[in-house]
Order: structure tokens, then sequence, then C-alpha cells
């Protein structure tokens, strides 16, 4: 099993609405919904407001590398435009 | 063997949601199927697969009910809370895994709650598929007394030094010795965990040590080929598949 958390603050929008979101898992495993044998499995969660208080994301590999380069890139952006706060 | 059952048979199943006393005296859920009718039958622990105790998982049960067996299937997750069977497995993933003692403690208790049942017989075996099918092979190679133990393409027999987890921290395979039951594995040539090379790596150490094996490989299937509910499913491999589990049970604990 491939599984890497981070903390991390920020909101989400799940099933009841938006939540504040404390932690975030990467992993590469079985896919529940996306029909393929595995995927990238992305989790935004607060299990201090339960076990479903959870944003979930199943990608394939190379949606995963596109995300993460535009991630990266928004931040480098907005970083460069003065605006962003360390 | 499918669709082998006479009209006049009065065969049915009764299924329903228990707890039971598991490892570490925890009450945790189980799915439990029994046969109806007369008589003893034998046991069989169900072990859910990475995705959780889902749906599929207790139409599994259901069906080797069906077939005459006396089905327990733990919620190996359960400690973990309870929600939808996604939801808790993306809990369970967050904290790294369900520890291979944990599971290998549930279903050994699960065997035990079997064996104490009238309605069991004395023979009890484990099956699962995916990461089930690596539970039931360490089960069965760390617990003692089952009669058969089934593989269904179980990824992570074989491990690698980074590949161990404080969760997983041995490979089942090197468990081999202590085996105590004969092995069925079915697996798909397509699939990436377990490869073809690896099936092949973990055959070589059942024979090294004179195990009771047998495996089947199917061309034209990948990983979980009896999943009817996704793309994977094959539906000529897996209904071999069946055939195959079938035959290794009646052997194994029926006759």
């Amino acid at each position: 099993m491939i599984a890497m958390t981070a903390a991390v603050t920020g909101t989400g929008k799940g099933a009841r609405g938006w939540f504040p979101i404390t932690q975030a898992t990467v992993g590469y495993d079985h896919a529940t919904h996306s029909g393929t044998a595995h995927a990238l499995l992305l989790d935004f969660t607060n299990y201090d407001l339960g076990i479903e208080a959870r944003v979930a994301l199943e990608l394939d590999l190379d949606s995963g590398r596109a995300l993460l380069g535009q991630l990266q890139a928004a931040i480098d952006a907005a970083e460069a435009s003065g605006v962003a706060l360390a | 063997m499918w669709n082998s059952f006479k009209t006049d048979d009065r065969l049915g199943i009764s299924a329903q949601i228990t707890t039971y006393q598991a490892g570490n005296d925890d009450e945790i859920h189980a799915y439990v199927v029994r046969p109806t009718g007369e008589g003893r039958v034998p046991g069989v622990v169900l072990v859910h697969h990475m995705p959780g105790w889902d749906e599929f998982t207790q139409e599994l049960a259901e069906r080797l009910g069906r077939h005459g067996y006396f089905v327990i299937c733990p919620d190996l997750y359960c400690r973990f809370g309870h929600g939808t069977p996604d939801d808790v497995a993306a809990k369970v993933r967050s904290e790294g895994g369900v520890h291979d003692d944990s599971v290998v403690a549930d279903c050994g208790a699960a065997a035990q709650w079997l064996r104490r049942d009238s309605q069991c017989s004395s023979k009890v075996g484990i099956i699962g598929p995916c990461s089930g099918g690596r539970h039931a092979l360490l089960t069965a190679s760390r617990v003692r007394g089952f009669d058969a133990v089934v593989d269904l393409w179980g990824g992570g027999v074989i491990m690698s030094d980074d590949q161990l987890t404080p969760a997983r921290p041995v490979a089942p395979i090197d468990y081999t010795a202590d085996l105590d039951a004969p092995l069925l594995g079915l697996f798909g040539n397509d699939d990436q965990s377990p490869t073809p090379a690896q099936v092949d790596a973990h055959q070589a150490e059942l024979e090294r040590h004179g195990k009771t094996f047998e495996f089947h490989r199917y061309d034209g299937a990948g990983h979980g080929f009896f999943y009817y509910h996704t793309p994977m499913y094959r539906q000529e491999q897996a209904m071999d598949g069946w055939e195959k589990v079938f035959a290794f049970f009646q052997e194994h604990l029926k006759n």
C-alpha cells in the first residue's frame, strides 16, 4: 500500500457542504469508483468532524502529473505576483 | 459447482451482521452467512480486500453460503470507525493501513468462533481477494488449524525491504515454512501486483518447502477478475476460477 499524509489548512466541499480540511492523504491503490484497478487516491479530510468529512479524488497517473505541474505553477505564479502571503 | 443444485434441494441462507470477540478481546462486527437446513457444514473465514468491508465482499460471502459453507467475514477496519466502506477505507489508508497482526488475530478468532458453533463441522478454510488473499495466506501461516486457504490474486506476498511498513513488517512469503494448510492460488497474468514473476517466485518457495498447493494463472485477466462490479471482470476466467475454488473447498473441507 502506498499512502502519504500531510497536515494541511484549508476548506473543502463535501456531501454536507463546506468544512475545514486538516489532512491530505495521497495514495496509489485500488480505485473504488474510477473503474480502473488502481488510481491515485487523494483524500482531503477532517476526522475531528467524522469519518465522512472527506473530499475524495481518484486520478490516473497522467492526471496526477498534470495536476502536480499546474499546482506548482500556480504556487510559483502566486508567489511571483506579490499578492500571496508567505 | 455453479448451478449444480437440484431444484428440489431445500437450500437457502440466512445472513446477518453480528459482533464477535476478535483480537485483543475487542468486539468487532462480522457478516455471517449460514446455510439453512439441518446438519453441520464446513466453516470459512472470508477476508475482505483493501477497499474494505463492502457490498462485493458481502455478496461473496453469500455465494459461499449458498454453496454450503458457514461463513464469517470480519470487519477488519471496525476499530477505525464507521461510515461508507470507501470513507472507512480512506481513514485506514490515512493511518498507514490495518496492521497485519490485527488481521491475523481477528481472523484466527473468527475461526475459533466458527468452531465453537454447533453448525460448524470440524473443517474450516480461509479465503480472500486482493489484500484479503495476502491476509488469508498470512493467517494460515501464522495460525495453526486451517484446513484450506485460498489466495485470490493477493499482492504483497513478496515484499522488498523498502515495501515493508510498520503495519506490514514481514513479507508473507517469509512464513512459507509455517504454512499449515493446502493452498489454492488464482492469478491473472496481466496483474502488476502480484506480477507473474512474483507468482513464480512464490511457487518456487512453496515447492522448496514441500507445501501442498495449486496455482492457476489466467491469460487475458489482470487483478480482481472476479469483480463483476468493475471493468476488471473477466467472465470466462472468473467462472473457471469459481469452479477451482469450489472444487478445492469440496476436496479439503467437505470430503
